[in-house]
Formats: C-alpha cells, structure tokens, sequence
C-alpha cells in the first residue's frame, strides 16, 4: 500500500485578523503551500477542511473556501471535533490516499473566531462540556483545565510555577516565529501578577483566541517520489475517543483519549516515546502540556512538573523538544487551524528548516492535538527517510 | 420540566425529566437499570451497562467528596451577574460524581481538596419562573423534603 508523505506546507499570521474574511485566510496557507510544493492547483485531488463552524456567520464552510481557492469543481469536505478539528482532516485525508481515492489532497485548517466576543466565546466553549449536567452551572473552558490542575497538584504536588514553566518556554520560541500571534518572551513573575480566570490558571496558563490558517498538501508516495528526494511521511496515526463529561472520567489527572491516541500512533509508526525528538502538543491550558508530558510518555504519570521544572523540553534540555514554535500558547489557537499548523512545524523541523528554533537531528516528531477537555485527542507520528 | 434545572438550561427535553421534579421535592436522584441493576449520577434512561431502556429513580443522600474545584472570575454569557463563583466536583457516597456551585455554608479558604461534603437541593427565590439546581453545603447540613411528586 502507498505511503503518505507531503508535498508542500503553508502557515498564514495567526492572530486578530481584522483584515480578513476565513476565506481570505485560507487562501494565504493554500497560496504559500503551492509555493512551497512548486505545484499548480490543478495538480489538488481534493480538499478537507478543519474548522469549527460554530464561529463563522457564513455556514457550510468548505464551500465558501473551495470557491475562494479555485477548487471548483474538486471534491471538499468538514472535519469538525472542536479543537482538533485540524488533525481529524489530516487523517481523512490520509484515509483518502491511502484507499486510492485521491492522490493529492489539501488540508486545510481555517478558523476566524474574533467575530465574537470573549464571553461568547467562553459561553461556546464552556459547551463543550457535557451541556444537561454542567453547562447551566456556568461551566468554562478554563474551568476544566482548571480543575484538571487542581487535581494534579494535589495528588502529585505540581506547583503553579511549574504548569507557568510551559508558557514561559512557549513564548521564548514564540519570540522566535514570525507567525506567532505573541512574539515576545515572558517572566514568571509578570505570569503569576496576572488576572485569575479560573483558580488556579491565570491569563497568563491561557492561550488566546485567534485567527489564522494552515495548510499540508498531502499525496501519494509515486507522487512524492517525484517531487522530492528528501520526503517527510506521515507514518503512525493514532485517534481516541473519553467520555464527554468530566463526570463519567476516570481520574482528572491526564487525558486517556491521549494516552490511547499515543500508544495506536507509536505502533503504527514502529516508534516508541524515546524516538521522538521534537513534538507539537495542545498547550491551549500550561496543565495541558504538562500532562501531555505524561500522556505521551515522556515522562512518568505525576512526573511531568519535574519535566519542565529541569527544562528537558527545551531544544538541548534532554527531553524531546515541546512546542519550540511557541504553541498554542504564543502563536495563539485558532482551533480548526491548530491541529494543521502543528503539522507545518514538525513537517518544517524534519526537513531542517527552523532557523534558530532548529532541534539537531529532527528525525522522527510528533503532533498532539486534544478536542475539547480530552474528549478526542488525535497523535501524528511524522518521519523523515 | 427538565427545563428547571440549572440558572441556564441548555436540554429542556429529555427522558429523565422527572430529575427536576424531584430535585424541586427536596431529592437529588440517580438512576438503576431495573435489568442489571446498573446505577448511575448523573442519571440515564438508557443503561450504559446492558443498553437496557427500562430505569428507576433512586435517591441519593448527596454525601461525598471533593474530587476538585475552581473559583470562576471570567465568566460566560449569562452568569456575568452571578461572577466570581466557585464550581466544584463531587464523588458521590452512592458512586458517580456532580457538579455544582459550592454554596454559602463553605468560606473560600475552608475548601480542601477530598474534603467530606453535603449536596443539597435548591431553588432560586428571586426568579418567578421555577428553577432548581444544587450546591455543595457543610455535612449535616439539612434542607426541606416536599412531596408534590408522591
């Protein structure tokens, strides 16, 4: 059966992007990846797009892009699971090589989320709770990610100055990527002095919401065989699924759909945890990360406040390198695009272009995008030859 | 009547609706799987267990544990009036888990983390319309049982 490797990749400026319809902004990423794959568009089979419609005035997004795009009359298509919506296209797309359906397939990340106010916002994602049992309490993104934390601090003593470790580390790479939404560095210091959102994360344990787009034009291995000689493939993919609601979870220390996603994505790869070199995980929450730390087995469970605290997910810590682009914490979450911008950035360390923000002999590195509170989680195990 | 339950209801149909009926008596009610004998909090019709569509309403005492909490200060639409306030998660005595706001009997700085808790049923006095919810009150803390669904 063929491989699936990538043919091309382009990130659009995340951020407030009052410049910009989503369309507009799809077409940035679609632009740059046909650059970066020196193909016309004709050479695209089809196109699937991640995003989250519920943002967006106009409906049935993958429409309105494909007619932006020039993809007429190609086939499109949604993938939507909240925040990992991204990863859910790279893998139908993947699917869809993979079965001989089509042999050049753009994914697409798209979201333009700054059309609704914050407390819209917060009234949206706080649905993403379990809506009958928790959302007429109030209940909150942050909330969640907040109580997961309460938890982990109590039962492993992780501090709050170890969860801020992970934002101070993703806004030094951030200062480093020109497409990151915040391009400056953090102190801990102003990180603890900022406003409580939801004990005990503050503005500063939080990602921002954004705008922006990503795209990763996949295909075929004859088809990438011609193109390249130095191929990136996309090798293991694992996707799990846990409860909706907090309430039904069997313990609020980790995310089991991650722990499951990982270990189906390493053995499909052929790879354990210690192969991985570099790695893009769903730090929309500092206690996001550190437990992805833990669920992806860099670390033992209750282990992952030491990993940051020793800084081994530093480019040259000792670890694997986490979120060296900045994360979502520094580029900003435009969710739909998150998962497909994770991609770009592994995609571009495995070929040895990431400048300053380089980790050495990148050689096989993972994504790991997370749908609501852990209710999907999809890992992508990517590898050069 | 679902639509009682919570200061904003999202599900106002469903096949446990009764839940709201006798969460405004004064009960705070799970459910058994009259096939398997499966029980869950938050209630369910439909046995998650053997799949069996036939239940029973059992009554909790609402005793438990403090699995975790957070204090709320940015707060969705529709409860800016209410901000800051405190979500906890409870372990259940008769197993399951709740959510709910912590109430009045517990001061910010007595909440610890596995602490012995009561859940108590309750009704907002300053809306006309009906609307019932719980909140997470002191052990030994008691509140009026009513009888409108007997």
């Amino acid at each position: 059966m063929t491989r699936v490797g990538v043919m091309g990749i382009g990130h659009g400026l995340f951020g407030r992007r009052s410049d910009a319809t989503v369309q507009e902004l799809a077409f940035e990423a679609f632009r740059d990846a046909l650059a970066d794959a020196k193909i016309e568009r004709d050479v695209i089979d089809a196109s699937v797009i991640g995003s989250v419609p519920e943002y967006h005035k106009q409906r049935s997004l993958p429409g309105v892009v494909q007619e932006y795009l020039g993809l007429n009359p190609k086939p499109t298509w949604l993938t939507e699971v909240a925040c990992s919506s991204g990863s859910a296209a790279m893998r139908t797309a993947w699917m869809s090589i993979k079965a001989g359906v089509h042999k050049v397939v753009a994914v697409i990340g798209a979201q333009k989320m700054t059309e609704l106010t914050t407390p819209e916002i917060l009234a949206l994602m706080g649905r993403v709770g379990e809506v009958q049992w928790e959302s007429g309490f109030g209940t909150t993104f942050p909330a969640y990610y907040a109580m997961f934390a309460q938890r982990h601090m109590h039962e492993f003593g992780t501090t709050h100055e170890q969860m801020l470790g992970c934002a101070i580390k993703n806004h030094y790479y951030g200062a480093r990527n020109k497409n990151a939404l915040f391009q400056k560095e953090i102190t801990l210091e102003k990180a603890l002095a900022s406003d409580d959102v939801s004990t005990p994360l503050k503005v500063y344990d939080c990602c921002a919401n954004a705008d922006g787009a990503a795209c990763v034009i996949l295909a075929s291995e004859d088809r990438i065989k011609e193109m390249t000689d130095k191929p990136v493939w996309l090798e293991g993919l694992g996707c799990a699924t846990a409860s909706m609601s907090v309430l039904r979870r069997p313990n609020l220390v980790g995310l089991p759909s991650a722990a499951d996603a990982a270990v189906d994505a390493y053995e499909m790869a052929g790879v354990t945890a210690k192969d991985i070199k570099v790695a893009e995980v769903h730090d929309c929450f500092t206690i996001a990360e550190l437990m992805a730390y833990e669920d992806l087995g860099f670390c033992k469970k209750g282990e992952g406040g030491a990993y940051i605290g020793d800084k081994a997910p530093y480019i040259g810590g000792g670890g694997v390198a986490v979120n060296v682009d900045g994360g979502l914490k520094a580029k900003g979450h435009p969710i739909g695009s998150t998962g497909v911008s994770q991609a770009v950035e592994i995609i571009k360390q495995l070929r040895g272009d990431c400048g300053e923000r380089q980790v050495p002999d990148a050689d096989v590195g993972l994504t790991h995008n997370v749908g609501g509170i852990g209710q999907y989680c999809f890992v992508h195990v990517y590898r050069r030859d | 009547m679902f639509q009682w339950f919570g200061k904003v209801n999202f599900t106002p149909f469903t096949k446990v609706t009764e839940f709201a009926q006798h969460l405004k008596d004064g009960r705070i009610m799970g459910s058994k799987c009259t096939k398997c004998g499966n029980v869950s909090f938050p209630p369910r019709a439909d046995c998650g267990a053997c799949m069996s569509g036939d239940f029973e309403y059992i009554e909790y005492s609402g005793r438990g544990t403090l699995q975790t909490y957070t204090r709320i200060d940015a707060a969705p639409t529709g409860f800016d009036d209410v901000v800051p306030y405190t979500l906890g998660v409870v372990d259940l005595a008769e197993g399951g888990r709740l959510l709910a706001w912590m109430g009045d009997t517990i001061a910010e700085d007595e909440i610890k983390m596995d602490m012995e808790l009561q859940v108590v049923p309750r009704i907002f006095d300053e809306t006309e319309e009906i609307k019932v919810y719980y909140s997470i009150e002191k052990p030994g803390t008691t509140w009026h049982k009513g009888d409108s669904a007997r």
